[in-house]
């Protein structure tokens, strides 16, 4: 069948990012890369735009202007402390992206290490690190949260922390498998033949052939971090208030669901909105980075 | 067969060790941590040094862990800093309202993402494929608390078919208590559904390319007979390993739901008892919680075993 | 009356498959007719068309295939039959083994219960009539202990046993027609003529028609009454096989010929090969399709494709230039 036709060949489990030219002339016509690439941008944007400008402040709360409907001053309206929507919107963009990134750099640096580790030594080490990977996989951010609330009060730090744990355990696994597999590939049977050392080939070799896999891996994470701090600040657990975060505005229009309904609506949609973009993005750059595993998922 | 099960056991064992270790280290490793924080910062040092003694927290570390692992085994939890009352207690009656929730959304799940993945695989890249696997993608980026939150605006609030939220209990019949969990089950269902529809859909895929599928056609069945007899009870094992690791969202998705419904589960009971700084009902809740994941996790591993017919010699 | 019916009738088949590097002509104008317990091979490298024509006879292509032409099974068309009348012919009329033993067979399922379905589907019997023909049937396949082994699973068998089983699955129904595409490819050098044998003699017992795909000529010269050479998607030889083998009438023939291995080869002879790789299907040249690696090639081989040309009695070469091809072939032979 099509088997015969086309040979399968012998494809390798990760290949090194494509020459830049080619790279961006494919992904300018992958839809969902252009796409998902939007909406990130969009949510980057409005957090970067938060720091010089937004309409009215963030924090200044007027009880008198509470509840406005959407109005040419305050474009969707006010919330029950009169602080105007589309301020709280960009500034809350601010906090989600701070702490996805650094969960996902706590996850990505420990995560990395330890699957690297893992796959280099072998052994006693691996059986370790992917049993201790195996246990964190029973606490869910929301849990890890809960603990460290517990102990050292809710905050948005607390929130970091544990979301970042809970990136780990999949990070972990993941570069593990894709570095076994570089493990067994000739080039580094070759380089190990010439006498390199676990550590010199695990940053020559090991590390860049699995790089893109990280990087669309990253990318998922970023979204499930998103996914996380909303549901924390939503519970109170994650970014205090007066400081703006959409899980927090969700939070707060809960209580007014009969009066305005609206103002659940838009704090969700951000999220929604930077949850799809980088998902969109993250599939996109697996078809553009690897193509063995197009339509995969 | 045997042997297996029997490493599985002594894995899941371990795991539960480490995983109360942790717990125990986090939330009760300063001596006087629990009755300072019961008692507020300002509270004299004496009085703080008396609760110490009284809640048995002087004792050393070890020591305290193993009593609470002693009384894990005999069934008793201790009693609540806060209520007196015996922890077990409290949870047990949560337990009536978490449980079930978590079960019904389960089930919605595998319902929902199974025959959704099973329809877009059987319709690959027809129409009906690409409008599911937009809507699942979709559905992925929801926050599921959002998405509580829709539903109520939608259901209580515009067509005021169901209340906004509370638990009607199971005493005036099952029904009233299903109609209260029927919202906040759907929204967690609904994303899980997404995710696991996705897993579906590529096993499923992948199987159907696997040259047994061929050769069961061409002993003149149907596709649709070769789904259903062939590919499904392949591609059930990638199905369920996700659906083992979905559990833990499940949970920890049950604690958030509770919240937007105002539902007195277990989620709602470790709220109150961070609150309260009732650390050993914390502890106590959090435990049940991670041990119910690795157990569910264990269980799909050993059914593993049940369904494939290669693990049992392979393991062994 | 077997033997001089016909039983099946490919007329001008062609099969255009849509490849990942666009649609494929991957067969073109392929006839021809086997009569009841007639044997014949199709022979050629892989991606020349053979599997896609068996796949087409089995109604099991990729649904975006398109088929034209016919074939016809006791006069009635098969071609563009719906998939559910084409269920019915499938494991009880025309049957097929497969070249992969150790992936054809579901992991999930009993080696009983996978024989025992196409008995169950098409001859409607009990499961306790179709178990125990199923234990006739492996026991007749030489699969050892089979009343025991029916309820093991595919990996507690090695892969000749495996295709043993495979065998029996295909010929539950007693089939018209076999379909045995590679069949021993996968297997053990030791397996491949006990497995062969065993077809052969099923084959001559049961008074089927069998089409015999295979790469290797030795498989072809030894187990078929006629035989079909294949490349590029179209018959370039047929006749029958005794007579193939005597006169070699086309190039690619005598280069198949030459470039397989011998036993007893001085050592250090070089194995010939056919210079060139094989077309890809994707983008064939209007002519011969050979002629890019035809030792004999001339302009006018370019211009268009060869007919066939009668050669002998029911002996077919399609190329224009038997007259040099035929006749330096006597000489390579006798050297």
């Amino acid at each position: 069948m099509s088997a015969q036709l086309s040979p399968p060949v012998d494809a390798p489990i990760a290949t090194r990012p494509l020459p830049v030219r080619t790279f961006w002339s494919r992904a300018l016509r992958h839809r969902s890369f252009v796409l998902g690439g939007l909406l990130s941008l969009l949510v980057v944007a409005s957090a970067l735009l938060s720091l010089v400008w937004t309409p009215w402040s963030p924090y200044e709360i007027d009880i008198a202007a509470k509840l406005r409907p959407p109005s040419a001053a305050h474009w969707l309206g006010t919330d029950s402390f009169g602080r105007d929507i589309v301020s709280l919107l960009l500034a809350g963009a601010r906090s989600t992206i701070l702490v996805g990134i650094i969960a996902v750099s706590i996850g990505l640096s420990f995560g990395v290490c330890l699957g690297l580790i893992a796959s280099a030594k072998r052994g006693w080490t691996e059986e370790i690190i992917m049993r201790f990977s195996d246990f964190t996989f029973a606490f869910p951010a929301v849990l890890s949260a809960i603990m460290l609330a517990a102990v050292a009060g809710p905050g948005m730090v607390t929130s970091i922390i544990a979301i970042g744990i809970f990136q780990i355990p999949t990070l972990t696994r993941l570069t593990r498998g894709s570095a076994n597999a570089i493990w067994a590939r000739e080039f580094v049977l070759a380089a190990r033949a010439s006498g390199k050392g676990a550590f010199r080939i695990t940053i020559e070799h090991v590390l860049p052939n699995i790089l893109s896999i990280l990087i669309v891996q990253a990318t998922i994470q970023f979204a499930l971090a998103i996914l996380a701090e909303a549901a924390l600040s939503y519970l109170g657990l994650g970014t205090q208030p007066p400081q703006p975060s959409w899980g927090r505005m969700l939070n707060d229009a809960q209580t007014m669901l009969f009066q305005s309904p609206m103002l659940a609506v838009y704090p969700g949609a951000a999220i929604a909105i930077a949850v799809l973009g980088l998902n969109l993005l993250g599939d996109g750059l697996r078809d553009l980075l690897d193509p063995r595993l197009a339509g995969e998922r | 067969m045997s042997v297996f099960v029997l490493r599985r056991v002594l894995t899941l064992l371990a795991t539960l060790v480490g995983a109360s270790v942790i717990i125990f280290l986090v939330l009760d490793a300063l001596p006087g941590n629990a009755a300072q924080m019961l008692m507020g910062a300002d509270a004299s040092p004496d009085a703080v040094r008396a609760l110490t003694i009284k809640l048995g927290l002087d004792q050393p570390l070890a020591i305290r862990y193993l009593q609470w692992i002693k009384g894990i085994v005999v069934g008793d939890l201790g009693n609540s800093y806060v209520y007196g009352t015996p922890v077990a207690s409290l949870i047990a009656e949560r337990l009536v309202l978490t449980v079930p929730l978590a079960i019904m959304s389960m089930l919605i799940t595998v319902v929902l993402a199974l025959s959704a993945g099973i329809y877009t695989a059987a319709n690959h890249n027809k129409l009906g494929d690409v409008g599911v696997m937009s809507l699942t993608q979709v559905g992925i980026a929801l926050p599921n608390f959002w998405f509580a939150i829709l539903l109520v605006l939608l259901f209580a609030v515009r067509l005021q078919w169901l209340s906004a939220g509370g638990f009607a209990g199971w005493d005036d019949g099952i029904w009233l208590g299903v109609k209260s969990l029927l919202l906040p089950s759907i929204s967690l269902a609904v994303v899980q559904a997404a995710i696991l529809a996705r897993v579906t859909r590529s096993a499923v895929l992948e199987v159907l390319r696997e040259d047994f599928v061929r050769t069961a056609r061409a002993k003149g069945l149907g596709k649709r007979e070769v789904l259903w007899s062939h590919v499904l009870r392949n591609a059930m094992i990638p199905v369920m390993t996700v659906m083992g690791l979905q559990f833990a969202n499940l949970l920890a998705g049950t604690i958030v739901i509770e919240n937007v419904f105002y539902l007195p589960g277990l989620g709602r009971l470790i709220f109150q008892s961070i609150a309260n700084r009732d650390l050993i009902v914390v502890r106590n809740c959090v435990m049940l919680l991670a041990a119910m994941v690795v157990i569910v996790n264990f269980v799909v591993d050993v059914l593993y075993a049940f369904i494939d017919p290669r693990i049992k010699v392979h393991d062994l | 009356m077997p033997g001089s019916a016909t039983l099946i009738e490919v007329d001008n088949l062609g099969v255009r498959l849509n490849t990942s590097r666009g649609p494929a002509q991957a067969v073109r104008g392929v006839s021809f007719a086997l009569k009841r317990g007639e044997t014949l091979g199709l022979v050629g490298e892989s991606g020349c068309g053979k599997s896609v024509t068996a796949l087409s006879l089995m109604g099991l292509l990729p649904e975006s295939a398109v088929v034209t032409g016919s074939i016809k099974l006791d006069g009635a068309e098969l071609a563009r039959l719906p998939d559910a009348e084409y269920c019915k012919l499938r494991g009880n009329r025309i049957s097929m083994i497969f070249q992969e033993p150790m992936t054809a067979l579901n992991p999930m399922h009993t080696i009983g219960h996978q024989v025992a379905e196409p008995l169950r589907r098409h001859k409607r019997y009990s499961a306790a009539q179709a178990r125990k023909e199923a234990i006739a049937l492996l026991d007749r396949v030489g699969l050892p202990d089979p009343a025991k082994r029916i309820d093991a699973y595919p990996h507690q068998f090695s892969g000749g046993q495996r295709q043993r089983v495979t065998i029996a699955m295909a010929l539950a129904c007693e089939p018209d027609l076999l379909i045995a595409d590679e069949p021993t490819t996968a297997l053990d050098v030791t397996i491949q003529g006990q497995i062969l044998d065993l077809v052969a003699d099923l084959v001559e017992e049961r008074g089927m028609s069998m089409i015999l795909i295979s790469h290797d000529l030795g498989v072809i010269a030894e187990n078929v009454q006629r035989m079909m050479v294949m490349y590029g998607g179209t018959v370039v030889e047929s006749g029958p096989t005794n007579e193939v083998f005597r006169r070699m009438g086309h190039p690619y023939t005598q280069g198949l010929f030459r470039a397989r291995p011998k036993l007893g080869a001085r050592k250090g002879t070089r194995l010939t090969t056919i210079s060139g790789t094989v077309p890809e299907l994707a983008d064939l040249p209007s002519g011969c399709t050979f002629a890019d690696r035809c030792p004999l090639v001339i302009e006018r081989c370019r211009s268009a494709l060869p007919p066939m040309v009668e050669v002998g009695a029911g002996h077919n070469v399609r190329c224009i230039r038997t007259d040099v091809s035929m006749a330096a072939n006597v000489g390579a032979l006798s050297a």
